[in-house]
């Protein structure tokens, strides 16, 4: 299978940029029924993560044991100047309860950070962040990023009903307009998504959409984005071994531009995709 | 006779020097590891199997979680022999450690010609793969056939003045019969071994939880079998056997060889504490010292026996 040109250069024995960081848990509590927020200090190669990248989390063990393979959580928070990362996660099994054992003070031991983040185009002027569930902990940072870089951000936070809308402190935190679309009031259905998505952009045109966590949702960014003719970007998951782009475990077809498709490693050349990359699911 | 001074790490495996018996399995680093450890510490840097062919791989999900294993149905993703020359040679380049290929194909041809395409002076040695389950085949290889072996391991030393080692599969009644071909064939060593065929079934959902259903299982829960094969083999022939399955750092690496084995390999432990290597040869180093011993070739073969010959019971369980 041809290589992607998007792998990072090997910079082979020179400097670490990618640590095992041990991390102090600062603070590990549930922010609703189902996802925690933990706060851990951290090293400095750790606080070098950007919006996108992922953590590889050695989990401790629970009743059920030890977790045996690392598990992948995005990066939520970057705290450069309280020397602190933050992960929003869903309690779902082994891994993740072993997660929400940890208490403060206890260490906690992050792999990375690892893989290809958001690029933002330079010129960028106005964001659309369309989010659900899992998938809001990877769009915080990048909220802060565009607004850093000058950018407006309007983020689309859609949920099951109102109490699981996650993150809207997180990105008004980071100067964002925040919209809630949920299920039990029919709002999150593309077709009521789409006119007022195009309203918002008859308004204050984007220039840059970034989606993840829904199907639907890609779908939708992806049929926007062509029809805007702008450019966007998907974060993408998939079980994985070593999270280092070492065991091809991790792998997802991405169509290529001239037909066809080939398999790339969510881990080392994503998380991160173009939507014209990526394949609904 | 304790010495003060640091004890000699470095072991012979055939016409090489290596400057310590660790170095990483096959498939189970990439570029991605430079970023993390300084893989110019290893004794060697044993690269991902290529194809003659480009090949994608199995279809995902490719790896479950198994207690103290994993399972992994990964094939051979390859990017074919030009790609090795030409970048992932050179990714390496900054590395003081000899690198090692990894060569597999459908034909015993198309192994020899493959040796011979790829054989190039920045490869200290060629791994032939003979022991990746071939799943399309129902999970038989050309590793678990000695004739199939034997041609595969003839043509590649015929084609090629690199050092030829050939890693074997434990999927195998007797794995010292293959030892012994891979030894008359004229290779330099044996990799004892290849991950053990296996299968992961998810209860609830009534599916298998690899896209191609079975898998390699590695990991801890493997190195009891591989270790006792390495006994084996390393009993049955005078090439160096390489001790591959389950190795979590100095003190696993250290039971291969005290069971015989003249180096080994670290597979699946790297993508959890990708340390595990540079840590175990600082951990042999220590051992070294621990027990007075001037140099860890010594720990080859340097079991003692529980019992007194005349008393040892015959029965093999
Ligand atoms: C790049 C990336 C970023 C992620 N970021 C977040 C995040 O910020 N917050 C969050 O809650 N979750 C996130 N996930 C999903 C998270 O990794 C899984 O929910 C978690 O691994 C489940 O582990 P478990 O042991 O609790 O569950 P189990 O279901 O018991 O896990 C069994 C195995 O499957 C794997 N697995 C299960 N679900 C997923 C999944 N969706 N993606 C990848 N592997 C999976 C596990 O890692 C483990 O190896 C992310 C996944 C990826 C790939
Ligand atoms: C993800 C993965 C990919 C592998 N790829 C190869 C390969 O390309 N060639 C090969 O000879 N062995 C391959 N192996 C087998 C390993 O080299 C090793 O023999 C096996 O994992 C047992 O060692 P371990 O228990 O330390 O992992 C692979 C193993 C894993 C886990
Ligand atoms: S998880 Fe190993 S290559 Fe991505």
């Amino acid at each position: 299978m041809p290589d992607t040109a998007l792998s990072p250069a090997p910079e082979a024995c020179a400097g670490f940029p990618i640590e095992e960081a041990l991390c102090e848990i600062v603070s590990n509590d549930a922010v609703n029924a189902e996802y925690r927020l933990m706060i851990a200090r951290a090293p400095e190669a750790a606080l070098r993560a950007r919006a996108g990248q992922f953590f590889h989390l050695l989990c401790p063990a629970t009743e059920a044991g030890q977790p045996f393979l690392r598990r992948p959580m995005s990066i939520y928070r970057i705290d450069p100047a309280r020397g602190e990362i933050g992960f929003l996660y869903k309690v779902t099994g082994k891994g993740t309860r072993g997660l929400a054992t940890l208490r403060p003070g206890e260490m906690l031991n992050a792999l990375g950070p690892l893989g290809r983040g958001f690029t933002l185009p330079a010129d960028t002027r106005h964001v659309m962040i369309l989010g659900r569930g899992v998938g809001l902990a990877t769009m915080a940072p990048l909220a802060r990023l565009a607004a850093e870089s000058g950018a407006a951000v309007t983020a689309v936070l859609s949920a099951r009903s109102p109490e699981l809308v996650m993150s809207r402190g997180e990105l008004e935190a980071a100067g964002a307009r925040v919209i809630e679309v949920v299920d039990t009031d029919g709002s999150s259905a593309p077709e009521e998504m789409e006119p007022r998505l195009a309203a918002l952009h008859a308004e204050r045109a984007f220039d840059y959409i970034a989606t993840c966590g829904s199907n639907r949702l890609f779908r939708l960014a992806r049929g926007l984005a062509r029809s805007w003719g702008i450019p966007g970007e998907i974060a993408l998951e998939q079980h994985m071994g070593c999270g280092l782009g070492m065991c091809y475990a991790c792998v997802i077809p991405v169509a290529l531009p001239g037909g066809g498709e080939e398999y790339r490693r969510v881990c080392w050349d994503g998380p991160v995709f173009t939507l014209e990359e990526a394949k609904g699911w | 006779m304790v010495t003060n001074s640091a004890p000699d790490l470095s072991v012979r495996i055939g016409s090489l020097t290596l400057k310590n018996p660790v170095m990483p399995a096959s498939g189970t680093i990439a570029e991605g590891m430079t970023q993390v450890i300084d893989m110019g510490r290893l004794g060697a840097i044993v690269l991902k199997t290529i194809t003659p062919d480009l090949r994608q791989g199995t279809l995902p999900p490719r790896v479950a979680e198994y207690r103290d294993a994993t399972l992994f149905s990964i094939g051979i993703p390859s990017k074919g022999p030009d790609y090795l020359l030409e970048h992932t040679l050179p990714a390496y380049a900054a590395c003081d450690a000899p690198l090692v290929a990894s060569v597999s194909a459908d034909t015993a041809e198309d192994f020899g010609k493959l040796a011979a395409y790829i054989s190039d002076p920045r490869i200290a040695a060629i791994e032939a793969n003979i022991s990746c389950p071939n799943l399309k085949a129902d999970g038989r290889a050309f590793g678990m056939d000695p004739e199939a072996t034997r041609e595969v391991l003839e043509r590649m030393v015929a084609a090629t003045r690199i050092p030829v080692w050939a890693k074997l599969t434990p999927n195998v009644g007797d794995i010292t019969v293959f030892a012994r071909v891979a030894e008359e064939a004229g290779c330099e060593a044996v990799i004892v071994g290849n991950a053990i065929l296996g299968m992961a079934v998810d209860a609830e959902a009534m599916r298998p939880r690899l896209g191609n259903v079975m898998g390699g299982l590695t990991g801890p829960a493997v190195k009891p079998i591989l270790l006792r094969m390495v006994h084996q083999c390393a009993k049955a022939v005078q090439i160096p056997v390489i001790g591959c399955g389950g190795i979590t750092g100095g003190e696993d690496a250290v039971e291969y060889m005290l069971a015989g084995a003249t180096a080994v390999q670290v597979g699946t432990a790297n993508f959890i504490r990708p340390h595990t290597m540079t840590e175990a040869v600082d951990w042999i180093a220590d051992y070294c010292t621990r027990h007075g011993l001037s140099a860890a070739r010594e720990i080859t073969g340097a079991l003692r026996p529980l019992h007194a010959p005349a008393t040892a019971p015959t029965e093999t369980v």
